[in-house]
């Protein structure tokens, strides 16, 4: 197995990095190249941009954002947020994207997962679920959809998915730890890897989380700070977490 | 040094490019086989299907272009699917010819998660790189490996990795750095 991965999730929009509490009253906080760089070179295995506008008039500032951040970063990066057909995949890998990831598109339409994958490569295409009390969400969360996360987990696989990233809406922002039973039963219903997000607090709770998925979404523990990155780093080797040496 | 990255219309060049780029190689990209003949450093990028990308390959004519580059021993290196290309065959997508530029076949992996994505340490060297795969290739050629699966192989001017060294931080750019030196 690979080694297990610490993967911080930055929200942009317009080209920038912002913070905004349920996506309003978004607040600039930097700039996502310079950000992602720093978070790289404070041992980010990967990272996730999110789109958190998504609009179709976004999209010009999204896509010259991923050009930017393939020149600069030498660490692989998925862009989410918005993807609704193979042409949105594509023109986002083309730009530079390794991965894309799709949420509330695949649930509307989930033949979206093979187009995908058919084009890009399963290793391309990241499903996310956003689950409360363990059944899928659409539209960042708001909308209930009555299916199993599990299932629907396992249905993305079946179709060409080759990450599923999974989000507790429950634990998300509690930083009271991970949903370990989700994770754990989402993993165990797939065999593609499976990306653990949402209430991470402490190093106790991404290591937990590390020992039922393949890898870890950070986010508001990080507070937008790379050296909290790094910190978090030396303190899972010192949980035993085998890392890799990013030097 | 002029590198020149093969482009078969799927995947990553741009972030190969810029991996090059970062290194003040004079990249650029590569359809036609007379860039291909004419770079000090050719480059076989890869993600995307096996199938699809052997048939652009033919019909830009730039398989006979890499064929006859790496029998004339000119430096060439293969990414990901670019070191799958290179082998004689692959199963992927129902069975494909390849390149031929090393001996062996792309298999599908069977153990653990697949795809395996994630960094991996490469022995010898002991660094680790970035992988995003779900086959492997079988060669007498292999001349690394990680965690029991081929991670590099080398015939004569030709080396191929599984890793994405441009997409593996600073183990990635030394090893790049090494492709652009060779001894």
């Amino acid at each position: 197995m690979p080694l297990p991965r610490l993967i911080p999730c930055l929200d942009v929009a317009g080209g920038r990095v912002v913070k905004g509490v349920r996506f309003e009253n978004l607040r600039d906080v930097g700039d996502p190249v310079e950000l992602g760089a720093a978070y790289s070179d404070a041992g980010a295995d990967e990272l996730v941009f999110l789109d958190v506008k998504a609009t179709l008039d976004a999209r010009p500032a999204l896509l010259e954002l991923v050009g930017r951040v393939a020149e600069r970063l030498a660490i692989p990066f998925t862009v989410g947020g918005g993807v609704r057909s193979t042409a949105d995949g594509a023109s986002l890998l083309r730009a530079g994207a390794d991965k894309v990831s799709v949420n509330t598109a695949a649930l509307a339409r989930p033949t979206l997962i093979s187009e995908l994958a058919n084009l890009l490569g399963s290793q391309a295409v990241v499903v996310a679920i956003d689950a409360a009390e363990g059944k899928a969400m659409s539209h960042a969360g708001t909308e209930p959809t009555g299916r199993s996360a599990v299932d629907w987990a396992r249905e993305a696989e079946e179709r060409g998915a080759g990450e599923i990233l999974l989000t507790s809406m429950n634990a998300d922002g509690t930083r009271a730890g991970y949903d370990l039973e989700l994770t754990a039963a989402v993993a165990a219903a797939v065999s593609v890897p499976v990306i653990a997000s949402g209430g991470a607090g402490s190093a106790r709770h991404v290591a937990e989380a590390l020992a039922v998925a393949q890898a870890a979404l950070l986010a508001s523990i990080l507070h937008e700070r790379p050296g909290r990155l790094a910190s978090l780093r030396q303190e899972l080797h010192g949980l035993g977490v085998p890392l890799r040496d990013a030097a | 040094m002029k590198v020149a990255v093969c482009d078969y219309g799927a995947g990553n060049v741009r972030s190969v490019l810029a991996a090059f780029a970062r290194l003040d190689a004079d990249v650029s990209v590569a359809d036609t086989p007379a860039a291909v003949a004419a770079a000090d450093l050719a480059v076989l990028p890869g993600v995307g299907s096996a199938a699809s990308a052997m048939g652009v390959l033919r019909e830009r004519g730039l398989d006979e272009a890499l064929r006859a580059r790496v029998a004339g021993g000119g430096p060439t290196l293969g990414i990901c699917l670019g070191l799958q290309l290179a082998l004689e065959q692959s199963d992927e997508d129902g069975g494909v010819q390849g390149l031929g530029l090393l001996p062996g076949r792309a298999v599908r992996l069977h153990e653990g998660r697949v795809p395996r994505i994630g960094w991996a340490t490469v022995d010898p060297g002991g660094e680790a790189y970035y992988f995003a795969h779900s086959y492997v290739a079988e060669t007498p050629a292999a001349s690394a490996t990680s965690e029991g699966i081929v991670a590099e192989a080398r015939v004569a001017s030709f080396v191929g990795v599984q890793f994405h060294p441009e997409k593996s931080g600073a183990a990635g750019a030394r090893f790049l750095k090494r492709c652009l030196s060779p001894v």
